[in-house]
């Protein structure tokens, strides 16, 4: 008899919370180890990454560039640590390249880049670019009619930047149901709250008005973000937006909700405690 | 593919050079879209729009998401012309064709439309000639500047048939078509010898190329023996020719652009470095006052006149 506490085979959302902690754990490592990063936000967007990753994508790691493939694009290029060890996990390339995290002349730069690593499908950094990216890719799977989805996760702070809302117009226009944004509602940008510095909400009606279909989730439920990111978009006849909220940090008591962590790195004590409740 | 016909006394508007090929690209490929910010017209892309009304992407003017869609819609295995005024292509959307086209090297075509001085009158926010110097930056973005419905019409070609980011510079002036010996072939990165001389080379681009050839006749008449050399592509330069160029002993480029950091500054980067020789670096010193784009050529010396003027001042430097 297995454990109780160990995810039955068949137990898709177990698993997803499983490879959740893997992520947080792992990519923390890269960072206390590169003593650079962006932990907390590596840590709001974990549980997306791993409901998109092992519950929700079709994607073959050993055929990156597979017309059909889901895509997915990692708007918020500086959680690197996250999306690195997430595309490992995938199988996109050995777990081992985690460990040159930043290293000199390694292929995992800060920032990620296509013509390094497959499963980046744009280079991202430069905040507000992966939304006009990926609604550039939905228009071409409209054009074909074809089925695969296109994903992009973006940061709060991120929408910001104007050229999200110049994509959220084309993408209502166009009515690309096959377009899904996620955005990292964590409400802490680099310097302080989005709401002390240029205020965001309400959220979910501006979406709303650019002619998108908003679902606001717990973006640490793994169940319910598997819920409202497999749905079917066919029918929807438009682009869908999650708003996820998330904490900046989540997972770690010293971290949770603390602006230090955007690109804090952690001490050999603050990196052990870590690890201690990240199980 | 044919060029359109002559607008006026046999002179040509590449535009229609431009449209002409890609619809013919477009029928033979079906991968080929084109994405506008409502540039359709000025684009001359109104036939394109209509045999192909849904390989046509109007994203508004936007033109951050203009270019990142295309980046997009090359990831989902199109292949995008996207097109728009050069001043707004480049400059409004600068980051995104670093970014997204150049350093991610997507197979995306931008065609930067009315460069240069073309809109004349409407002033330096709509001028576009600081365009190469920021797209020189970037080393693996191919750099085109046809100077006629020829090399127009070759080059969209082969950008058509490159896999990877080029920009492809175009003008609404009206230019005439330029002689070339039955069997030319235009190629990416190959500079073509218009004139043989030996007392000095002309290096221009563009609009320019006809006025430098215009400009190297007169000099003939005096004995003055001016190589004419047609640099269509900015990025990869041809540093051969350029090399061979050094050895007239002079060297004057032209081209409807700022003086700092395009051909000129490109060609001076390989003359420095192999046979450093007198130069002259011929285009606008920087924002420039109004006037029609033929105003604005005279007044900054960048017609017949000023050309053999600055050929002979260079081939007096000569030591």
């Amino acid at each position: 008899m297995p454990s109780p506490a160990a995810p039955l085979k068949n137990d898709l959302v177990g698993d997803i919370a499983a490879q959740a902690l893997w992520i947080r754990r792992r990519s923390f490592q890269m960072v206390y180890e590169a003593q650079q990063g962006h932990p907390g936000g590596d840590f709001s967007a974990a549980d997306v990454l791993a409901t998109l990753y092992f519950g929700v994508m079709h994607y073959d790691p050993k055929n990156p560039g597979d017309p059909k493939r889901d895509r997915f694009v990692m708007s918020k290029g500086h959680c690197t640590g996250a999306f690195y060890s997430v595309l490992a996990r995938a199988g996109y390339f050995p777990e081992a390249d985690l460990s040159t995290y930043m290293e000199p002349l390694s292929k995992l730069n800060g920032h990620p880049n296509r013509n390094y690593l497959p499963g980046v499908e744009t280079n991202t950094g430069p905040l507000g670019h992966g939304l006009p990216v990926a609604t550039g890719i939905a228009i071409a799977g409209q054009i074909d009619n074809a089925d695969f989805r296109t994903f992009v996760l973006t940061g709060d702070g991120e929408l910001q930047e104007g050229s999200n809302w110049e994509s959220a117009l084309t993408g209502g226009h166009r009515k690309l149901e096959n377009l899904t944004l996620i955005i990292d509602r964590n409400r802490l940008q680099q310097g302080a709250r989005t709401e002390e510095t240029a205020s965001l909400d309400p959220l979910d009606e501006k979406w709303r008005a650019f002619g998108w279909h908003v679902e606001v989730v717990d973006g640490h439920d793994h169940a319910k973000l598997l819920e409202v990111l497999s749905a079917s978009p066919k029918g929807r006849g438009k682009p869908l937006c999650v708003i996820a909220n998330t904490f900046k940090g989540k997972g770690v008591s010293f971290m949770h909700d603390n602006v230090a962590w955007h690109h804090g790195v952690p001490t050999k004590e603050q990196y052990e405690q870590a690890m201690r409740e990240l199980v | 593919m044919s060029a359109a016909a002559p607008s006026k006394a046999g002179l040509f508007d590449c535009r229609d050079s431009f449209a002409a090929t890609i619809e013919a690209l477009a029928e033979a490929d079906p991968r080929i879209v084109t994405v506008v910010s409502d540039s359709v017209g000025s684009s001359k892309l109104g036939g394109f729009k209509k045999k192909f009304p849904e390989r046509m992407v109007n994203v508004g003017i936007a033109e951050q998401t203009l270019v990142a869609v295309g980046a997009g819609l090359a990831n989902g295995g199109k292949v995008p012309f996207v097109s728009a005024a050069s001043c707004f292509i480049t400059g409004r959307a600068l980051e995104q064709v670093k970014a997204d086209i150049a350093y991610s090297n997507v197979n995306v075509k931008l065609i930067g439309q009315s460069s240069g001085v073309a809109y004349g009158e409407l002033g330096p926010t709509h001028h576009s000639i600081e365009d190469l110097a920021w797209l020189r930056l970037f080393n693996n973005l191919k750099l085109i500047v046809p100077a006629d419905p020829w090399q127009t019409a070759e080059a969209i070609k082969a950008a058509a048939a490159f896999d990877g980011p080029v920009f492809v510079r175009l003008s609404r002036m009206a230019v005439p078509a330029l002689e070339r010996p039955t069997g030319a072939v235009f190629e990416i990165g190959k500079a073509e010898t218009l004139l043989e001389g030996t007392d000095a080379t002309i290096i221009a681009n563009g609009t320019m190329v006809h006025r430098a050839i215009a400009a190297a006749k007169t000099l003939a008449a005096e004995g003055i023996s001016a190589r004419v050399v047609n640099m269509a592509t900015v990025n990869p330069l041809d540093e051969a020719v350029i090399a061979a160029a050094t050895q007239t002993g002079a060297i004057v480029t032209v081209e409807e652009h700022s003086v700092r950091g395009g051909l000129g500054g490109a060609v001076a980067e390989v003359v420095i470095s192999t046979n450093p020789v007198p130069m002259r670096i011929l285009g606008f010193p920087g924002f420039v006052p109004t006037g029609s784009a033929d105003f604005l050529f005279d007044h900054f010396g960048l017609n017949e006149t000023g050309i053999a003027d600055a050929v002979r001042q260079t081939i007096a430097r000569k030591k």
